[in-house]
């Protein structure tokens, strides 16, 4: 945080002062070893749906109630409604932004305490290479394993995967896990996920990326701690020297 | 009264020289309204065969993927550039605006004329997409590396947004010129109808960011044809460029289709409930002219998860999600028109209800594509599309058909028959819902857009084969209103010159169709005209 405080957007930063509190309480979830953004995804996102239907029912309900009730009754009808005084003018435009704004406000805090779990890994996360291709994704350990449009990952624990592409756009998406980021060439990006349980997760692809982006896919397999550790151990190279790391740009504060 | 067919020529009869040539600004709108429902027709039928090949997983209609790449860049293209722009600034501008402010004509006739050549000769260059070898297979975005390394011929795309560009900015210089200086007296700014406001804030919109749009396509055939490196990172380039011009103009560009598509239905709304405009000040200058204010400060949600810089990302959740403030404000006022008021039922009036309930949902839903931590999950899924069908395809489409309807006796002197005018709607709004509400759920759970195939997803299959019956009762929606028209032209009764009992100026100053010049006389207005008057308050 504080990196980026001494970056050169300080001030657009400070004055959003909220941003600083709440990013020192992301991690100090309660009794919680890490963060688990697709659960408070879904959490949001609930708490959003029931936000829009409410303002939905509210806005349909009157509309209808007024498209029934003021029905021409005669032919020659005319409707009577006399235009507003200035003080009414007022209070109906003040008074919707005053809540409109509220509402827009409280969502927007909201999001900002998911958004900073989503782009603030722990520390000591099991860091993969992904880099993404015309058409899937490859994926490098740093024990030197190699796969190609699959993820092989510890259950329980938290994954980080720094993304870069070899040509075009693309993207690593995991619906399950609610998380997404871009690919992009010569940048150096990053997500991280935390799955809990052990089971297979789709991960695909959904910026266009040409002809067969359609079948840019593959799985991530999260298995128990123990068959992964296994696994790492049966795939390891046997030369002994370390794999080298892919060189990457730093990808901005993102 | 002339026995002449679609407006008020000098003559009966066709003559081709008289309408290619033409400076009257109602011929005029007659050309793009048939440029734009050519594009609609022809864009729609490419959402018919990607239907067609999404109901069932792996190969449906085609085994190329290309192909359905190419509808769907044809799809979005047209109908954004082709149809919603063209049919709202075009169409509906160059019909309204001198007969609602009291002008004989636009301020520049001849630039009039060149704008729709301009515009047709975009729709030209778009459509060479099905007969040239290579056709550009890029999606409406274009966005590079993929746009520059395609074997797609790009230039086709480049000329045809340009084209079409050029014929937006000299439609806003002579629009706005229009507007102000050539008002007929007592038309003052505070009883211009609610279509013109909505319409010059359109064209300021456009006059700010078509170039930039220009400047970002012009970029990318530079980098693939002449060889520059705007957007190639390994010459120091960044496609992060492109895809921040291509949405500084293309977000904005959401309120140029929107906004008179809304001043459209304002003007339906207040004529078939014979009432007047609900806090008119409140809805002109804090939501008309508070969307212009916040349009270009909102891009970057398009950008969340591309690698933008956090504390851009975290201010523009905030002027995102305050977009519905004037949106909110424009809803309020229309929804408000109706109180008090005696609606009549007719086929545009039906069309304007629907909008109020279809703008409502699309609305909503892209609330959640404000914020940042949701969007990192619905981005470039399926949900996106179903929003942006709800809040601009289908709802600025019944603002687009509702307005034919509610001009068509203006337009052609003839009346429609109010049966398959009802009809057409019903088959339209429940065709809507059942794509587009599945469709919002298909993105929830994960699928993504522009995808030929789903074989990661095959539990998708039902649903879509679901939403693919659905948008076929678009498609007949689609029809039927033709057919209504080609119905009236056929056998329709005549119009009197005012047969809505509205009391805006181009249904009570002059008859049906209007004759070269608009009016017998010049328009004078005395103090107490007010074109929303219903009541007799002044």
């Amino acid at each position: 945080m504080s990196k980026i405080l001494k970056y050169r957007y300080g001030t657009a930063l400070r004055l959003f002062f909220l941003y600083t509190a709440l990013d020192s309480q992301a991690h100090a979830e309660m009794g919680k070893e890490y963060a688990t953004p697709h659960e408070g995804w879904d959490l949001l996102w609930w708490t959003l749906m029931l936000d829009i239907v409410i303002i939905g029912v509210i806005f349909a309900a009157i509309t209808l109630y007024l498209l029934v009730k003021y029905k021409r009754k005669g032919l020659n009808d005319v409707g009577t409604a006399k235009p507003l005084n200035a003080l009414a003018s007022f209070g109906w435009v003040f008074i919707p932004v005053f809540v409109f704004m509220a509402d827009d406000v409280f969502l927007g805090l909201e999001n900002m305490k998911h958004w900073l779990d989503f782009r603030r890994p722990p520390a000591d996360a099991l860091t993969v290479d992904m880099e993404a291709y015309m058409w899937g994704y490859e994926v490098k350990y740093p024990e030197g394993i190699t796969l190609q449009n699959e993820l092989r990952v510890p259950a329980g624990k938290p994954v980080r995967v720094n993304l870069t592409s070899r040509d075009v756009i693309h993207t690593l998406f995991i619906p399950d896990l609610r998380t997404k980021w871009d690919a992009l060439p010569g940048t150096g990006l990053f997500l991280w996920f935390h799955p809990q349980k052990a089971g297979d997760h789709v991960m695909t692809c959904t910026e266009y990326c040409g002809m067969l982006h359609s079948s840019m896919y593959g799985k991530i397999i999260a298995m128990p701690e123990g068959e992964f550790t296994k696994w790492v151990e049966a795939r390891k190279p046997r030369s002994q020297a370390p794999a080298e790391q892919t060189e990457l740009k730093p990808g901005g504060e993102s | 009264m002339r026995e002449t067919g679609l407006t008020a020529g000098t003559e009966a009869g066709f003559r081709l020289k008289e309408w290619i040539f033409t400076t009257d600004h109602k011929r005029i709108a007659v050309l793009y309204m048939i440029g734009s429902f050519a594009a609609f027709l022809l864009a729609g039928l490419m959402a018919m065969l990607m239907r067609t090949e999404l109901a069932s997983v792996g190969p449906t209609l085609t085994d190329n993927p290309t192909n359905y790449n190419v509808w769907l860049y044809f799809h979005g293209a047209a109908m954004i550039l082709g149809y919603q722009i063209p049919a709202v600034t075009g169409y509906f501008a160059n019909y309204y605006v001198p007969l609602m402010i009291g002008a004989k004509d636009v301020a520049f006739p001849r630039l009039n004329a060149m704008s729709v050549w301009l515009f047709w000769m975009g729709i030209v260059v778009a459509l060479l997409t099905f007969v040239i070898p290579d056709p550009p297979d890029i999606m409406w975005t274009g966005y590079p590396p993929y746009s520059i390394i395609t074997e797609g011929n790009t230039a086709f795309y480049t000329f045809a947004v340009l084209l079409i560009g050029f014929s937006s900015i000299a439609g806003g210089v002579n629009f706005l010129t229009t507007i102000i200086r050539m008002r007929a007296p007592g038309v003052t700014w505070g009883k211009l109808n609610m279509f013109i406001w909505c319409l010059m804030a359109a064209f300021v919109i456009q006059l700010i960011f078509v170039p930039i749009l220009g400047d970002a396509v012009i970029m990318l055939s530079m980098d693939k044809y002449l060889g520059t490196h705007f957007f190639d990172v390994a010459a120091g380039g960044s496609p992060l460029l492109y895809e921040n011009l291509f949405w500084f103009y293309s977000h904005p560009a959401v309120y140029v289709i929107l906004l008179p598509a809304m001043g459209v239905l304002f003007e339906i709304v207040a004529t078939f409930s014979k009432n007047r405009i609900f806090n008119y000040k409140g809805a002109v200058y804090g939501g008309v002219w508070g969307t212009v204010g916040l349009s270009g400060v909102v891009w970057v949600h398009h950008l969340y998860v591309s690698g933008t810089a956090e504390w851009l990302v975290l201010i523009v959740v905030f002027t995102t999600l305050l977009i519905s403030v004037p949106v909110g404000l424009l809803f309020i006022s229309m929804v408000g028109t109706l109180y008090k008021g005696a609606i009549d039922y007719k086929t545009p009036m039906l069309y304007a209800a629907g909008f109020l309930f279809l703008f409502l949902i699309g609305g909503l839903t892209g609330i959640p594509n404000a914020m940042s931590a949701i969007y990192i999950h619905i981005h470039g899924t399926q949900w996106i599309v179903a929003h942006f069908h709800y809040v601009m395809a289908v709802s600025v489409t019944s603002a687009i058909i509702g307005g034919t309807y509610y001009l068509w006796p203006k337009l052609t002197g003839k009346m429609y028959s109010e049966t398959l005018g009802k009809l057409g709607f019903s088959l339209f709004f429940l065709g809507v819902n059942l794509t587009f509400g599945p469709w919002l759920y298909l993105g929830y759970k994960g699928m993504p857009r522009r995808s030929y195939d789903y074989s990661q997803f095959p539990e998708f299959e039902p649903l879509q084969r679901f939403i693919t019956y659905g948008s076929y009762l678009i498609f007949a929606a689609a029809l039927v209103v033709l057919a209504s028209w080609i119905h009236s032209l056929a056998k329709g009764e005549r119009a009197s010159a005012n047969p809505w009992g509205s009391r805006s100026l181009e249904w009570t100053h002059t008859q049906s169709p209007p004759p070269p010049g608009n009016f017998e006389e010049p328009v004078n207005l005395p103090e107490d005209w007010d074109p929303y008057d219903y009541a007799g308050n002044r």
